[in-house]
């Protein structure tokens, strides 16, 4: 379903959702169970260990998968190129068929796929793992590791990656024998899917790829110790509404779980109900569409003062599927200091982590919300609390204090212009990743979100290099839809070569890099909070410099069409350019200004209320009643 | 801060005890002492941890520890509602001229002497760690060469079974 051909952005909407693959066979269908896929039962067949790998993929449903060969999964290899059902996409690096799985993952809502060899192959994934890890991608990772006889002795190309990525993976396995491989990868599977979603780590040994095993389908998954739970407490529920039922001040704060919890539609009915304030965080964006009036901004360390300021003031956190992390929540003995907190999660080890929630509902927003949305509306039937007040206040900062920008002083165009045009002129339907730094933080305020799973990008573990790799599979999950890599000249120089990635299996994203020439956001602190001593964030990329590398040169190396766009009047343009092109893919040098800064702000180690809207300047506060 | 005996039944697979310990590390929880062994369920184990912690700080603990898959069931054991103990060996320094005195100080605790040298003596205790505690202070004029100790092992009173109960919600 993945070689799609690109199509023109204003195609895209009227298009329907491409169809799932069709069975090859036409096998009876086992009853429901743990396992993935369209669970066909296969009878018993002879088959090596490598074999039982690609088969069992194919049993899980799997299409694409990412990934680069080495000697320890060298027999994997062998049956994946006799594979119909599996499109396995070399990268260049495996850290970009880690990202890759995630951009793919993120788009889908079904899991990522990543294969390396064992030692470096294996290392070079923890990146992407640990990302996935912070972020709840659905992801399984494969390696191959040392045969069995050789574990443990340093031999060539060893390395745990077990132990390694112990820490950052929501499970993993080690496979000697063969005969668990369909079991394993189907709890693999189960595990990265379900509950919250996570990476599932899958190491299997050379001798487990190479000795001949039987093959039948579906394994049997039984996993005492994992069983997520789903729906909320039928009594929490009631509680969350007899307090939306008292609340004066309510906010919606919503967080990446109503994503990966696919409740977008159910969010928009309950908050429409309470007609309450949202706010989206960094990977939420796109759930609650952000034309909707109730919308007020993103919140945290580069929130709105609108969202900063509903959550600061409110008297109840209606938290769905967020984690209060210390950039939404600035210091926490001071964060929302007057409300009281209902806390829906999936987690519950996130219930009451940092702050303390006064309701805690356990389960998936997807049954959550429903049963919430039906308790408040009996709820509201006795009584409605009158929250006009609350909203003249919200409705007066979201008109004095919009999210802007300055026009920079040295002439050059505005980054935040520049990405701003991007997500007008490429609409709703599009696909936005970004990198780490300042170009993430405009791309987060100043494209207009729409719809989930339309906005990608490393909001917990900070990864430079995550744009170009998850963009190309966000591309490969969604080929119908346009995808922009919105990178930074830091962060396109981590993990470009997957353009040719891209150029070879035609995956024609597009990449923005908003050159800056530094490291931008480690610049800002610079600027602020060390007196501008610029210590080693120049790049010279950009402009006045002696440009290396050359970013049009270097996309022109790769096979992609590379633009660059230095003055404000050509961005339109060069920007339409790039739309129109969809037979490879294009980067565009986006020369900028490396003075602008992201604003708002709040300064690390300090309370919400300090949040900043330019340099020194705090909003006014008015007093309220 | 407070201790508290955590009975942790996991599957007895391999790198589960890994898994348990690491995750109190990275987590920056404090163990006390950790006990680990087969339980009456084929392949099940049962890892009895001591922490320092308190309330929230227990609570982390506890639901991160059943994040971990192999985990299976946690259940607090207070000291009123299970019996703990501590298993311990101490070499002691005895001759002719103070054996008599070292073993009838094992006796007191209803500790045995479990080898016997010239010039040493080793002595095997059970007990609750106060108790063992008080037997080494006893001990130690007589000149302590070296101690090996268990963790402490926890199981709750009267006739529920943990495993049991874990079993038939599963």
């Amino acid at each position: 379903m993945s070689k799609g051909s690109p199509i023109s952005p204003a195609l895209v909407a009227a298009r329907p959702a491409p169809p799932a693959a069709p069975a090859r066979e036409s096998a009876p269908v086992a009853p429901a169970s743990s396992v993935r896929g369209p669970n066909r039962v296969v009878a018993p067949t002879e088959m090596l260990g490598s074999a039982a790998i690609v088969r069992s993929l194919e049993e899980l449903g799997v299409d694409d998968v990412f990934g680069l060969p080495g000697g320890a999964i060298l027999p994997t290899y062998d049956p994946l190129l006799a594979s119909t059902k599996l499109r396995h996409i070399l990268v260049r690096h495996e850290q970009g068929a880690g990202h890759a799985a995630q951009g793919y993952a993120m788009v889908t809502g079904r899991p990522g796929v990543c294969i390396a060899t064992s030692g470096p192959g294996a290392t070079n994934l923890v990146t992407a793992i640990a990302d996935a890890h912070m972020d709840s991608v659905p992801m399984v990772a494969i390696t191959g590791q040392v045969s069995s006889a050789f574990i443990g002795s340093d031999a060539f190309q060893e390395a745990d990656i077990v132990g390694i990525t112990m820490p950052i993976t929501k499970h993993s396995y080690l496979v000697t024998d063969a005969q668990d491989i369909p079991r394993v990868l189907a709890e693999a599977f189960h595990i990265a899917t379900t509950g919250r979603p996570g990476p599932v780590l899958v190491d299997i040994a050379k001798d487990a790829q190479q000795s001949p095993m039987t093959f039948s389908w579906p394994p049997r998954v039984d996993i005492p110790g994992y069983r997520p739970v789903l729906r909320g407490h039928a009594k929490q529920v009631r509680e969350a509404a007899r307090l939306i039922g008292e609340s004066v001040r309510p906010v919606f704060y919503v967080g990446g779980g109503v994503v990966k919890g696919h409740a977008s539609q159910e969010l928009l009915e309950l908050a429409e109900l309470v007609g309450a304030p949202v706010v989206t965080t960094l990977m939420a964006r796109g759930v609650f569409p952000d034309s909707h009036q109730q919308h007020v901004g993103m919140p945290g360390m580069h929130g709105s003062v609108s969202a900063v300021t509903a959550l600061q003031q409110s008297d109840l956190l209606i938290t769905l599927g967020a984690r209060f992390d210390d950039r939404v929540t600035g210091v926490l003995a001071s964060f929302a200091p007057h409300a009281k907190v209902i806390h829906a999660d999936i987690d519950p080890a996130e219930i009451s982590k940092n702050r303390t929630a006064d309701v805690p509902i356990v389960g998936s927003v997807k049954e959550i919300i429903p049963e919430l949305t039906a308790a408040v509306r009996e709820a509201f039937a006795q009584d409605r609390p009158d929250i006009s007040a609350w909203w003249r206040t919200i409705d007066h900062l979201r008109e004095t204090y919009p999210v802007g920008f300055a026009q920079p002083e040295d002439g050059l165009s505005a980054p935040q212009q520049v990405i701003k045009r991007i997500g007008e002129l490429t609409g709703p339907e599009g696909v936005f990743v970004s990198g780490v730094g300042q170009h993430q933080m405009w791309a987060a305020q100043f494209i207009q979100y729409e719809r989930p799973h339309a906005w990608l990008n490393s909001g917990g573990l900070g990864t430079m290099g995550y744009s170009v790799p998850a963009a190309m599979g966000a591309k490969v999950g969604n080929p119908d839809r346009v995808v922009w890599a919105i990178d930074g000249d830091g962060c396109f120089q981590m993990t470009n070569q997957e353009l040719a990635t891209c150029v070879i299996n035609n995956i024609p994203i597009k990449v923005a890099v908003i050159n800056n020439s530094s490291l931008g956001m480690v610049r800002q602190w610079q600027t602020l909070f060390y007196e501008g001593r610029y210590s080693n964030t120049d790049l010279n990329t950009g402009h006045d410099t002696v440009r290396v590398p050359d970013f049009v040169k270097l996309a022109d190396a790769y096979g992609c069409v590379g633009l660059r766009c230095e003055r404000d009047e050509d961005i339109d343009a060069t920007i339409e350019q790039a739309l129109a092109i969809s037979d490879r893919p294009v980067v565009i040098d986006f020369v900028v200004s490396r003075d602008s800064m992201v604003w708002p702000m709040v300064p690390a180690g300090v309370s919400n209320d300090l949040i900043q809207i330019a340099r020194n300047m705090t909003p006014t506060w008015e007093q309220e009643d | 801060m407070a201790r508290h005996t955590l009975s942790v039944l996991v599957e007895d697979v391999p790198g589960v005890l890994t898994r348990v310990a690491s995750l109190f590390a990275r987590r920056a929880f404090n163990i006390n002492s950790l006990a680990v062994g087969p339980t009456e369920v084929a392949g099940m184990s049962r890892i009895t941890v001591v922490v320092e912690a308190e309330g929230d700080l227990l609570e982390q603990v506890t639901k991160q520890l059943n994040k971990l898959i192999n985990v299976i069931k946690i259940v607090e054991l207070t000291t009123e509602q299970s019996v703990q103990r501590d298993h311990v060996l101490i070499k002691v320094r005895a001759d002719a001229a103070t054996r008599l005195q070292v073993t009838q100080a094992a006796d007191l605790f209803r500790a045995s002497v479990v080898d016997v040298a010239i010039d040493s003596l080793i002595i095997e205790a059970t007990g609750t760690a106060e108790k063992l505690a008080a037997l080494l202070s006893v001990l130690e004029p007589f000149g302590v060469r070296e101690i090996v100790q268990s963790g402490t092992l926890a199981i709750g009173r009267g006739a529920k079974s943990m495993s049991d109960r874990a079993l038939r919600s599963a």
